[in-house]
């Protein structure tokens, strides 16, 4: 007697994907905005400090010299710019920057 | 001897996708985030009905990248017991079994199960992300919110009772390995985390985790709530191995000196509304009567 | 060969024998004996199996969907009031489509409490997308654990092994101990679709949302209702699954061969009475007595509840003049759960039988043969009608 498909695909099984709660970027009214002159390892030029990774919910700060923030889902909390020692973080309106871009 | 822990070397490797339906600036967030990078890939999780629930998505789309079973409130501890039972009958016992819960799937309606699980002596993590209310169902209140807290339970006068001291119930199990950690000192979850992956039998850690919505503050602030938390001794970073307790990090560093008082700490949150002066000075003294305990029999630690 | 033991320890052997990797139980009266010879079993180092003594029924099935999940074949057992402490686990475990087996020693339900014999443990539990299956005596119990291991590994749906507490589990009989050869040949090693992997993560049972949604790649992934309608029309299926077991059973061990209704002296009878569990065997005393008055009446007993086999049911008894369906349990403010399931099979047929309905044996009220013989002779007859209400046989102020 063969099991076959008809009752193998009847689980509510998730894959791993980004993006569940869709594009969470849309969420923000603030945007962070870096600035290298501030930033200890932009400026330095070498691996340091990167609080801004460490304490990011989301995960969406890389660990580079300048660190890059992925704005598809940042959700523009603001931990990174409370928390960075240099205040090389600025919170901007994210309107105002959309404007900006549209331009 | 294995090298301190920093940020430089702390592994960019992540292992919860992005987009997720946490809040923003969501502490449980930066809890599982690293905790994970900790835990790795060889491991299964179990959680309940609870924020990390939805943090992990809705199906068919999972922000997690980890083979994870959702089970029933009550029974987290219980499906942590299950699967260690099928890993250990097919001889897979290498992989590391890690419940997490928040406060009330691990301290009121999961409570029974984790007693339970802890007596049989189950080799599994239990996390315990509090964030001091069911926050997931809207802020209604639980064991572990503080007394004179407003939540959608308790909205006018706060909670009636004080909090249960839920690593005190977990370390009178006779558990080797009881830790507090917090979202704000995320090293500190992550060293924790790597000892007790290397310890066996149960393991449990009571993580404090502010909660912008439930707790009434801006999301920017959540690391330096859970900073002040620390900071004015109102929660502590410790373990208890074997039965031993000791400090750890900041909480150890604070040994013998002048703490933050607990206002600076009650005063950025709108859930403390309703707390009186006096009501913050009995807090305060509850704090100093602990500290003094500690004092008396806690040595500071070479390694805080 | 044949031994003699109690339904209990029926029920034990079969899950040895199944291999149950896993089994996680707490006792309750009349379960008790089953879960202390399978720790026994485990505890000698007959049994390969992780014994787990958990701290409640509630937690006794978790561990068993935990552990289903993660690949191993589990198994738990319980009675009365653990069933329903385990009821949300209950449609969990159907929801996620796991093949746990567990017995169910049908026992009476508090309050007021009681430790005796009704079926309305189980039959409380009729909605949650378990199948049901009952047992008559304890070479069914053995038999049908077997079998309850093979159906749910196939169809995926977790079974329900149901048999009468105290008069099957406490009694001793003798019955065929089947060889692990003879076992092994009808009962391959659990292999499940998926089980919970590092190499393969996935994240099982999460929220759904009301509707479809596109999964990682973009393809439409079933919501909740078409999840849920999956189960059921898996349970309908199930039940040619359950005639192809009894067949295949039948060829490798000689027994059975009665997937749905075991009958005796049914064939030519006007008249039959229907059951579940021990009272179809208790019945066929009567049923001879009667036959020696005149009475043209057989006995039935109903091996499968659910999924409901109304079209065995409909095949059997349309002809016949009348059904008398005696039952351990009922639906409260309304009528005998099996009654109503037995009159809806037979709705739709023009030509079909009066059914009545008798309510007995509840918080083990004893059955007495003479009242049993007065409902029948009392029933059977050509101008008896089709009750609305339950009779209540047994009642004694």
């Amino acid at each position: 007697m063969k099991k076959g498909k008809p009752y193998a695909l009847r689980k509510s099984h998730s894959e791993p994907g980004p993006g569940d709660g869709g594009r969470t970027g849309s969420w923000r009214v603030l945007r962070p905005v870096i600035d290298p002159e501030k930033c200890i390892p932009a400026k330095k030029n070498k691996k340091a400090c990167f609080s801004c990774w460490l304490y990011c919910p989301d995960g969406v700060v890389t660990k580079t010299l300048l660190p890059a923030i992925d704005l598809e889902y940042c959700k523009g909390c603001g931990i990174c710019a409370e928390e960075c020692p240099a205040d090389a973080i600025t919170m901007v309106e994210e309107t105002l920057l959309i404007m900006e871009e549209d331009k | 001897m294995p090298a301190k822990t920093t940020v430089l070397n702390l592994t960019e490797e992540e292992f919860v996708h992005p987009g997720n339906r946490a809040c923003s600036g969501c502490g449980l967030s930066i809890i599982y985030r690293i905790a994970l990078k900790a835990l790795g890939r060889d491991t299964i999780l179990v959680v309940p009905p609870s924020c990390l629930t939805v943090l992990q998505g809705l199906y068919p789309i999972a922000a997690t990248q980890l083979p994870c079973l959702n089970v029933t409130f009550a029974s987290t501890a219980a499906a942590a017991t299950g699967v260690l039972g099928a890993l250990r009958a097919q001889g897979r016992e290498k992989t590391t079994v890690a419940a997490w819960a928040g406060d009330g799937g691990t301290a009121d309606i999961g409570l029974q199960a984790l007693s339970g699980a802890c007596e049989r002596g189950e080799n599994f993590i239990f996390f315990c992300y509090d964030n001091e209310a069911y926050m997931n169902t809207g802020v209604q209140r639980s064991g572990t919110t503080p007394r004179h807290v407003l939540t959608t339970t308790t909205p006018i006068t706060g909670k009636p009772h004080r909090s249960k001291d839920v690593p005190a119930i977990m370390a009178a199990h006779g558990l080797d390995y009881v830790a507090t950690a917090s979202a704000s000192y995320p090293i500190d979850l992550y060293d924790k985390t790597i000892k007790a992956k290397a310890l066996y039998g149960p393991r449990y850690f009571h993580i404090h985790t502010p909660c912008p919505a439930g707790w009434g503050f801006q999301p920017d602030l959540s690391v330096k709530i859970g900073r002040l938390a620390v900071e004015t001794g109102l929660f502590d970073l410790y373990e208890i191995e074997n039965g031993k307790f000791r400090l750890t990090g900041k909480s150890a560093k604070m040994l013998g000196k002048k703490r933050r008082p607990v206002r600076d700490y009650l005063k950025t949150q709108s859930r403390f509304k309703a707390l009186t002066n006096d009501h913050i000075e009995a807090v305060q003294h509850e704090v100093d009567i602990k500290w003094a305990g500690y004092e008396n029999t806690c040595q500071p630690s070479p390694t805080a | 060969m044949h031994i003699i033991e109690s339904g209990n320890v029926a029920a034990a052997l079969g899950v040895k024998l199944a291999e149950a990797a896993v089994i996680a139980a707490y006792p309750i009266t009349p379960q008790t004996p089953l879960t202390e010879k399978l720790s026994e079993l485990v505890d000698a180092g007959e049994m390969d199996a992780q014994y787990i003594p958990v701290e409640s029924e509630h937690s006794a099935l978790a561990v068993c969907i935990a552990a289903s999940s993660t690949g191993s074949r589990t198994f738990t057992a319980t009675s009365a009031n653990g069933l329903l402490y385990m009821n949300e686990q209950l449609h969990w475990a159907a929801g996620a489509r796991l093949p746990i087996v567990m017995c169910v020693v049908n026992r009476g339900i508090g309050a007021p409490w009681t430790v005796w014999n009704d079926h309305q443990d189980a039959i409380s539990q009729r909605d949650t997308g378990w199948i049901q299956l009952y047992a008559c005596d304890h070479q069914q119990i053995f038999d049908t654990v077997l079998k309850a291991f093979r159906l749910a590994e196939i169809v995926s749906v977790p079974v329900m092994v149901c048999y009468d507490g105290y008069i099957l589990s406490h009694t001793y009989m003798p019955f065929e101990l089947s060889d692990d050869e003879q076992v092994r040949k009808f009962l391959p090693p659990f292999k499940p679709d998926y089980y919970l992997d590092p190499a393969c993560p996935k994240n099982l049972n999460t929220v759904t949302l009301p509707d479809i949604r596109p999964d990682v790649r973009g393809e439409t992934a079933p919501g909740y209702m078409e999840i849920r309608h999956n189960l059921h029309t898996d349970m309908r299926k199930s039940l040619d699954v359950i005639t192809d077991i009894e067949k295949e059973f039948k060829d490798i061990f000689g027994r059975g061969g009665f997937p749905f209704i075991e009958p005796y002296r049914v064939n030519d009878a006007d008249y039959v009475a229907v059951c579940m569990g021990s009272l179809s065997y208790h019945l066929r005393d009567v049923i001879d007595k009667l036959r020696d008055e005149g009475v043209s009446v057989g006995v039935a007993g109903l091996r499968v509840y659910r999924p409901f086999p109304d079209k065995a049911i409909a095949d059997a008894f349309s002809h016949k003049k009348g059904l008398i369906v005696f039952e351990k349990a009922l639906s409260y403010g309304n009528q005998g759960a099996l009654f109503a399931d037995i009159k809806a099979a037979l709705y739709a047929k023009t030509d079909r039988p009066f059914v009545r309905n008798y309510i007995l044996g509840l918080g083990g009220r004893e059955i007495k043969t003479s009242e049993l013989a007065d409902a029948l002779r009392n029933s059977c007859r050509p101008s008896s009608a089709t009750t609305d209400r339950p009779e209540w046989i047994g009642l004694k102020m």
